[in-house]
């Protein structure tokens, strides 16, 4: 075994890693803390916050509405930007020193380049990108739920001798709570020592499009490469829906859609209740990003694309004929609710 | 500065899509499925060997794995990879990704002082993307992960590294040595050079390390060393999808999805 810090005995609760950018808390943070207030409350413990940055204090109250029963502070001109070191160096003193039970961060590119970082730190177990947290009936573990092989198997995991049992959680899986405002809870300012050689890694510079997160859209139109680059009609359809649009790797890598618009394995998995996919194949890379849709339309001129294995409903036509009319047919529908 | 030194760690995995659940048991079948380079691991080599390119140096390959690994390992350096070292005992089976860095790292130092320790971001079996960070912090060096693009400044000793951020990126400056993982599809992996075919299947330095060779406290290795347990199996439930066809003309299939659509979605 290799030796964790504490163990069971010495455990207890449940701690959520916070993000945020530009004094926003992130969606996934506040979908975290709400799991993590039913998994304390389960426990019969607290849940703790942590609030690492640079002038972003006031996101404290913000994160107790959300569920926290106390925040950590730390504020320091050194954590922020992020980066791993200066941030792993002050999550790993707190722990040690007050020895959560549970510590759950974002499946984030920063939330897993941290969970990473600390989880060998802290020589304990990490779970990574769950889609679902509980806590086991019989021995009150943690019980993480993830993927692997492409999303084509779950498996769950657990963290039996080692803590804090940490888990990175992918954005979207949990519902995000509605806020308390007259929630109480306490908020403690941490005193953090960190000099420049504590940051060896340098934020040269940043470039943050905020806005457009399709792993919350409610409705999506995927484009494919049958549309050859022509959005003009996806893009009316998704006025039409107020869906949001996405894109296939093909699409983001011709450009047609932003790369934070792809759908799938090296893009997002998302979770609409509807999504109209035009002119997409259906390659096994692809449909995992939409496997958790409510309902999957799927257009496509080859009779034999696979997309039409994992769709509700089936169009053999071209997007180019068939879009005119359903946008027509929503236009006049919309028409003729306002007269 | 000295000749570049750069190690890229790859991993072999069954193809995603061969792998299924005997429902009886609740375990992984994986005998049938094929292998590959996992193809996060593919980028990151594409991305030494351009720094190869460019700079010149050695890129040596180092894998955990079964001693099937070594004809992937050998591919690699058909591709343009030096040399290869291959740490395979029974001892590191059924590691989590704590005993997977560890032992990494532990190949890592045993390669000697390198400049570049380049990853895959994540494996497409486990899909933790721990163990790059892991090792990282094993070996005490600073990190980039989920890097899409890679240079050096070779006198400033310095990498410099594109991250993808959620809705953006960041360009970010590492001293070497660092660890750097790379994202999956962030380049195409070059061809096999046919040239270096021969050399690469019979002759290029394939080195097998066991535990033992390396002086490896058993303990802290595999199934023993790990921290996570796997408590459960499944195929996981998609969705089962009505497939209905609608036919017609575009119009009618137009005016049927519509209806459809206002029945499921309560548009």
């Amino acid at each position: 075994m290799i030796e964790p810090l504490y163990g069971p005995n010495d455990a207890s609760g449940v701690w959520v890693h916070l993000e945020h950018e530009d004094n926003e808390l992130d969606t996934v943070s506040k979908e975290i803390l709400g799991r993590a207030r039913l998994l304390a409350d389960e426990r019969g413990q607290e849940v703790t916050a942590v609030l690492l940055g640079s002038g972003a204090g006031q996101l404290a109250v913000e994160a107790i509405s959300f569920g926290a029963d106390a925040v950590l502070v730390a504020d320091d001109p050194l954590l922020a930007p992020y980066t791993t070191a200066p941030h792993s160096k002050v999550m790993a003193g707190l722990v040690a020193e007050r020895k959560p039970d549970i510590l759950l961060l974002a499946a984030t590119p920063n939330g897993r380049d941290l969970a990473g970082r600390l989880a060998v730190r802290l020589r304990t177990g990490l779970t990574a990108d769950c889609t679902d947290l509980r806590i086991s009936q019989s021995a009150g573990l943690l019980v993480g739920e993830v993927t692997g092989f492409g999303q084509g198997i779950l498996a769950t995991i657990e963290c039996p001798e080692h803590r804090p049992q940490m888990a990175t959680v992918r954005p979207g899986v949990f519902p995000r709570p509605e806020p308390a405002p007259s929630r109480a809870g306490k908020i403690e300012k941490i005193a953090v020592q960190l000099s420049e050689a504590d940051r060896p890694v340098h934020v040269l510079r940043r470039s943050l499009k905020r806005g457009v997160d399709i792993t919350q859209a409610e409705r999506l139109v995927v484009a494919g490469r049958g549309v050859s680059g022509d959005l003009a009609l996806l893009k009316r359809l998704a006025r039409l829906l107020k869906a949001e649009i996405g894109g296939t790797r093909v699409a983001a890598d011709a450009g047609w859609v932003s790369h934070e618009r792809m759908v799938g394995q090296t893009g997002s998995v998302t979770h609409p209740k509807l999504a109209v996919v035009c002119g997409v194949s259906g390659a096994f890379q692809f449909t995992v990003g939409i496997q958790d849709a409510g309902t999957v339309i799927a257009i496509n001129s080859d009779k034999d694309a696979p997309i039409f294995d994992v769709a509700d409903f089936c169009i053999v036509d071209d997007v180019f004929q068939i879009l005119p009319r359903l946008i027509e047919a929503l236009e006049k529908q919309k028409d003729g609710r306002s007269e | 500065m000295h000749d570049l030194k750069i190690v890229v760690c790859l991993k072999v995995v069954p193809k995603s899509e061969e792998v299924t659940v005997n429902a009886e048991t609740n375990t992984l079948e994986r005998a049938n499925a094929r292998s590959e380079i996992n193809g996060a691991d593919m980028n990151a080599l594409q991305m030494a060997l351009e720094l190869k390119d460019t700079h010149g140096g050695r890129v040596t390959l180092l894998s955990m794995g079964p001693p099937f690994a070594e004809r992937y390992l050998r591919l690699g350096m058909a591709m343009g990879a030096d040399s290869a070292y291959l740490m395979s005992d029974r001892a590191f089976g059924g590691a989590d990704t704590l005993p997977t860095a560890y032992t990494l790292a532990e190949g890592v130092r045993a390669l000697g002082e390198c400049d570049l320790i380049i990853c895959g971001e994540e494996s497409s079996d486990g899909a933790t993307g721990q163990v790059p960070a892991g090792i990282a912090e094993w070996l005490d060096l600073p990190q980039v992960t989920g890097a899409t693009t890679l240079q050096l400044l070779p006198k400033s000793r310095l990498a410099r590294a594109r991250r993808e951020l959620r809705g953006g990126y960041e360009i970010v400056e590492a001293p070497l040595p660092c660890v750097v993982s790379a994202r999956l599809g962030s380049n195409e992996p070059r061809f096999i050079d046919f040239a270096r075919w021969d050399w690469a299947l019979e002759e290029a330095p394939v080195t097998v390390w066991s535990a033992a060779d390396l002086g490896l406290d058993e303990e802290r290795l595999g199934l023993k060393g790990s921290a996570t347990a796997v408590a459960g199996v499944a195929t996981a439930a998609t969705a089962e999808r009505r497939r209905e066809f609608l036919s017609g003309t575009p119009e009618e299939k137009a005016d049927q999805l519509l209806e459809r659509i206002k029945t499921w979605t309560r548009l």
